[in-house]
């Protein structure tokens, strides 16, 4: 049944070398765990995409039941979690998840490190996987504000102070990111909330694309 | 060995799809579940609300009573008044929801001076009889819901809308 749907469509549309020209490529022996186990360190980037998939979905679903308002973000979180079915496995895949991918993101750049993968011509990739882990770090630091509650609101506080302490522009950085030169309220949860779910996962998105098209244009690094 | 059915390939493949697939349904279902919930919640509510109407003052004639609760949407309370059109048939009272069944705009006894003895709906000019039975050949497809109401110590008290019993 779905092999005559296929092949309708591939007779039509010549569908086959699109997805060939993306799948098809040959995993060299050295980065295959099969035969030497200890490649399963070259895991590490697929694990990383996995969880952000994981991330995208979850945050995806939960913004079906979050407000990002002062009065009220709080207890729709509470409401999701307590009231909605699988609400506590949800909320937690998105919240267990936020870690895990930092730390799926260290190892990947643990093994390209070690195995001196950023050596040229491979620089640009390596420029953007620290562009990706800035923005994950971002995505992490606005999302544990949207919760809305004593942990949230301190962390943030330290968080933004931290950015205040920068020379010159540090008040004007405090300003931009709270949304208010004095308060932590109504407009840094919006701001957070924007720049949560829309702004960082545009840029992640297009850095995405760039890292995994570098990947297939220069394959993956030879064997130490 | 030539005989066989299943080749590794396929093999292979049959058993990749499989676990993939037990693995992507198990991370999707929670969600889809946590999606679909509002379909699958039981909707409570059907308490009956103490009204400031004296059942002794209630007419024949169609009379417009608001009552107010508390209305629990998800992690947002707050106070809903609805209207109802109350009226006695002999000893019985009577309490008609306003919702037109039309597209739910809301009706008024006598709301347009052609048509005495009436409820009428602005919107598209739907009416329906004093029973909430709806006037063929106007706009509405169906009657008038009905309240179920109670009296406590001469009191009206209004509950839940249910289909009209009275058409
Ligand atoms: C890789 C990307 C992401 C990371 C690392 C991340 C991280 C976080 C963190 C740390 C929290 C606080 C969770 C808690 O304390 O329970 C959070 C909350 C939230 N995130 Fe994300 N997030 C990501 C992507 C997204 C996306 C794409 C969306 C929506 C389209 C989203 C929507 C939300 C919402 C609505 C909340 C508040 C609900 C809650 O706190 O449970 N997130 N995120
Ligand atoms: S909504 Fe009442 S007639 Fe259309």
């Amino acid at each position: 049944m779905l092999n005559k749907i296929y092949d309708w469509v591939d007779e039509r549309l010549d569908i086959t070398p699109i997805w060939r020209d993306i799948a098809d490529h040959e995993v060299p022996e050295h980065v295959n765990p099969a035969h030497h186990f200890s490649a399963f360190v070259y895991c590490f980037g697929g694990l990383t995409f996995f969880v952000t998939v994981i991330q995208i979905l979850s945050g995806m679903f939960l913004t079906m039941y979050y407000v990002p308002d002062i009065e009220n973000a709080w207890e729709s979180v509470y409401y999701l979690q307590n009231e909605v079915a699988f609400g506590e496995i949800v909320r937690g895949m998105h919240h267990w998840g936020a870690s895990l991918v930092i730390v799926m993101m260290f190892l990947h750049t643990l093994r390209v490190f070690f195995t001196g993968s950023y050596k040229k011509p491979r620089e640009l990739n390596w420029m953007v996987g620290v562009l990706i882990f800035a923005v994950m770090l971002g995505l992490g630091f606005t999302g544990y504000l949207l919760p809305w509650d004593m942990k949230a609101l301190f962390a943030t506080k330290v968080g933004i102070e931290i950015a205040a302490s920068v020379p010159l522009l540090g008040g004007a950085i405090k300003t931009l990111l709270a949304g208010d030169e004095h308060i932590i309220g109504a407009q840094t949860l919006t701001r957070f909330f924007a720049i949560h779910v829309f702004f960082l996962p545009a840029a992640l998105f297009a850095l995405l694309a760039a890292h995994f098209i570098m990947i297939r244009r220069q394959g993956i690094s030879g064997p130490l | 060995m030539s005989n066989n059915k299943v080749s590794r390939r396929q093999f292979l493949s049959y058993t990749l799809t499989g676990v993939g697939g037990f693995m992507a349904a198990g991370m999707l279902m929670p969600m889809v579940r946590f999606a679909v919930d509002p379909v699958l919640q039981k909707s409570a509510g059907g308490d009956f609300v103490l009204t400031d109407k004296k059942v002794a003052d209630i007419t024949e004639v169609p009379e417009r009573v608001d009552f107010t609760f508390e209305q629990v949407d998800a992690w947002y309370k707050s106070d809903v008044t609805n209207t109802a059109w109350v009226y006695k048939e002999g000893d019985e009272i009577i309490a008609l929801s306003p919702v037109c069944k039309h597209l739910g705009c809301t009706v008024n006894w006598e709301g347009d001076p052609a048509h005495k003895n009436q409820f009428f709906c602005p919107c598209h000019a739907g009416r329906y009889e004093k029973t909430g039975k709806n006037v063929p050949k106007t706009p509405p497809l169906g009657p008038l819901d009905q309240y179920e109401v109670r009296v406590n110590d001469g009191l009206l008290e209004i509950g839940k809308a249910i289909p009209n019993t009275l058409v």
